[in-house]
C-alpha cells in the first residue's frame, strides 16, 4: 500500500495547480496522470489564453504546462509525480487503486484526494455518425498540433463555440480547407473575435443549421446539412451537400465523473455545467469528507477557470489535512476573486447559474 | 498527410520506425501514437464494430472512447490513440471482442 498525504488525480491544468498550491502549503503530494505527459489538453492548445495575467492570458496553452511544471519543481521534496498511472477505483474505506503502465496494479491510502479528471468530448446523433473521418474536434487538434498529421483535406466543423472556432482556425494554419462551420443555435456561441477571424478567411458560419446525414461506405465522403427552425426541427428542402472527408464534432464536453460517482459523492445533472457533477462546498470539497474536486470534472469551463479552481481546491485540501498556512484566507480570497472575474461575462453568468445548484453553503470544514 | 509548414509549431520528428499494418509495411516516427502514424499513412479504418461490423476510426484521440481498439503484437483491445509506436510492431485490425487471456 502506497502512502500519500494528498493524492491528486489528473495532471492537467486543474491537477497541476492543485499540486502547486498544496505543495506550497507544505503537504506531501502525489500526482497520478494516466497519460505519459503532464499538462492534459494544454498540449494541443496553440491559441493564446484570455483572462488576466494570473491565468497566463496572452500565453499560448502549449507554453503554460512548462510554466506550471517549473513552478511545481520548486517543491521537489514533497511532490511525487506518476505518469502512465490510471486511477481505476476509489473505495469506501478510502483506498484508491491504480494501474501503472499495463500490468502494475497497486493501492494508495491518501488522507485526502483532489479529483481533477477533466472532461471528454460529446458526440452528436445523426445517421452514420460513426463513420471514420468523423472525429471529435479535440481529437483533430491532437492529431494536428501534437503529431503534425492532417486529419484530411476538407473539413466540416459542427459547432461554433470557442473550440469549433479555434480548431477551424488551427486547421487552416495547418493547411487544411474548412468548408463551413455549422451551429444549430441561432447565434454563434464562441467569442466574436474568433468568429470574425474565421469569416475574414472566407469560411461561412451557418447558424440554425445541423447535420442531417453523413454519407460514405468505409469512411466519410459527404455530409448533408440542413436548416433547423426555432425548435431545432429540421426544415425539409433546405439541404446543402458538402464534399468533405472530415467532420469535426464540437458540441461541447461533458465531465469525467466516474471516480466521484464510484466513491459515492452526491452527484447532480446540471445542464449549465454540461453534465453530471458533484455537489460541493465553497472549498471544492464534495459530500464525501476529504474528497475534493476541481476543474472540468466539476463543470465544463475553460482551462483558465480550471487552473484557479485547482489552486483553490489544493489550498483547501492541504489545510483540511493539517497544512493551514498563515496566508490561507488571503490566498483563498484571491482565488475566489479571480474566479468571479473570469465568470463576469455572459458565459460566466450561465456557468454561475449552474454552480448555484451544486454549492452547499455553510459546510466548510476548514 | 503530414503538416509540412506551420506558423506556430515546429514538429520535431523522432527516428523513423517501421511497423506492419495487416501484414503490410508502414513507416512512422518515434514519439507518435500508432493511430497517428496510421492516419499519416492514410489508414482511417482501424477496426469493425462488434455486431454490425461497421468501420471504426478513432474519435477522441485521448484514450476515452474505445473507438480505436486494435490488436497489437497479438494483444487485443490496445488503445492505439494513446499507445506509442515501436519499431517492428505488428498492428492488426481487430475482429470482434478480441481475446485477452
Amino acid at each position: 500500500m502506497k502512502q500519500a498525504e494528498l493524492l491528486i488525480i489528473g495532471g492537467g491544468p486543474a491537477g497541476l495547480c492543485a499540486a502547486i498550491s498544496a505543495a506550497s502549503s507544505g503537504a506531501n503530494v502525489l500526482v497520478a496522470e494516466r497519460n505519459k505527459n503532464l499538462g492534459g489538453q494544454l498540449v494541443k492548445q496553440t491559441h493564446m489564453f484570455f483572462g488576466s495575467e494570473k491565468q497566463y492570458a496572452s500565453t499560448r496553452g502549449i507554453d503554460i504546462t512548462g510554466i506550471l511544471l517549473n513552478e511545481l519543481s520548486k517543491y521537489k521534496e514533497n511532490v511525487e509525480i506518476m505518469t502512465d498511472t490510471t486511477i481505476v477505483g476509489m473505495f469506501e474505506d478510502g483506498v484508491v487503486t491504480a494501474l501503472h503502465k499495463e500490468d502494475n496494479y497497486f493501492k494508495i491510502k491518501p488522507d485526502a484526494v483532489v479529483v481533477a479528471t477533466g472532461a471528454f468530448e460529446k458526440a452528436l446523433a445523426f445517421p452514420n455518425n460513426d463513420l471514420p473521418g468523423i472525429y471529435g474536434a479535440g481529437a483533430v487538434q491532437t492529431l494536428m498540433n501534437v503529431y503534425g498529421v492532417k486529419p484530411g483535406n476538407k473539413v466540416l466543423m459542427v459547432g461554433a463555440g470557442n473550440i469549433g472556432l479555434i480548431v477551424s482556425y488551427q486547421l487552416m494554419q495547418a493547411g487544411v480547407e474548412v468548408s463551413a462551420i455549422l451551429d444549430a443555435a441561432p447565434r454563434i456561441g464562441g467569442y466574436l473575435v474568433h468568429a470574425s477571424k474565421i469569416r475574414r478567411m472566407g469560411v461561412p458560419i451557418l447558424t440554425s443549421h445541423t447535420v442531417k446525414e453523413a454519407i460514405g461506405k468505409e469512411f466519410l465522403e459527404k455530409a448533408i446539412v440542413c436548416q433547423v427552425d426555432d425548435k431545432f426541427n429540421q426544415i425539409e428542402g433546405t439541404e446543402i451537400e458538402f464534399d468533405v472527408d472530415v467532420m469535426c464534432i464540437s458540441v461541447g464536453l461533458t465531465p469525467l465523473n466516474e471516480l466521484l460517482s464510484m466513491r459515492g459523492c452526491q452527484m447532480k445533472y446540471v445542464p449549465q455545467l454540461s453534465g453530471i457533477v458533484p455537489l460541493r462546498n465553497e472549498n471544492y470539497e464534495t459530500t464525501i469528507e476529504n474528497v475534493f474536486a476541481a476543474g472540468d470534472t466539476t463543470g465544463v469551463e475553460e482551462a483558465s477557470a480550471a487552473m484557479v479552481e485547482g489552486y483553490l481546491a489544493g489550498l483547501c485540501a492541504a489545510a483540511k489535512i493539517g497544512h493551514m498556512t498563515d496566508d490561507f484566507e488571503e490566498r483563498k480570497n484571491d482565488y475566489v476573486k479571480q474566479l468571479e472575474s473570469l465568470r463576469s461575462g455572459p458565459v460566466g453568468k450561465h456557468i454561475l447559474s449552474g454552480i448555484e445548484q451544486i454549492v452547499i453553503k455553510g459546510e466548510q470544514y476548514v | 498527410m503530414r503538416i509540412e509548414q506551420h506558423p506556430i509549431l515546429q514538429f520535431h520528428k523522432g527516428k523513423k520506425l517501421k511497423f506492419t499494418f495487416n501484414g503490410e509495411e508502414v513507416e512512422g516516427f518515434e514519439g507518435e501514437t500508432i493511430a497517428a502514424a496510421l492516419h499519416a499513412a492514410g489508414v482511417k479504418v482501424l477496426g469493425r464494430s462488434l455486431f454490425l461490423h461497421r468501420p471504426r476510426g478513432f474519435y477522441c484521440a485521448i484514450g476515452n472512447c474505445s473507438s480505436c481498439l486494435m490488436t497489437v503484437n497479438g494483444k487485443a483491445n490496445v488503445k492505439t490513440c494513446v499507445t506509442d509506436l515501436e519499431e517492428g510492431m505488428v498492428v492488426e485490425t481487430q475482429e470482434g471482442k478480441g481475446v485477452i487471456i
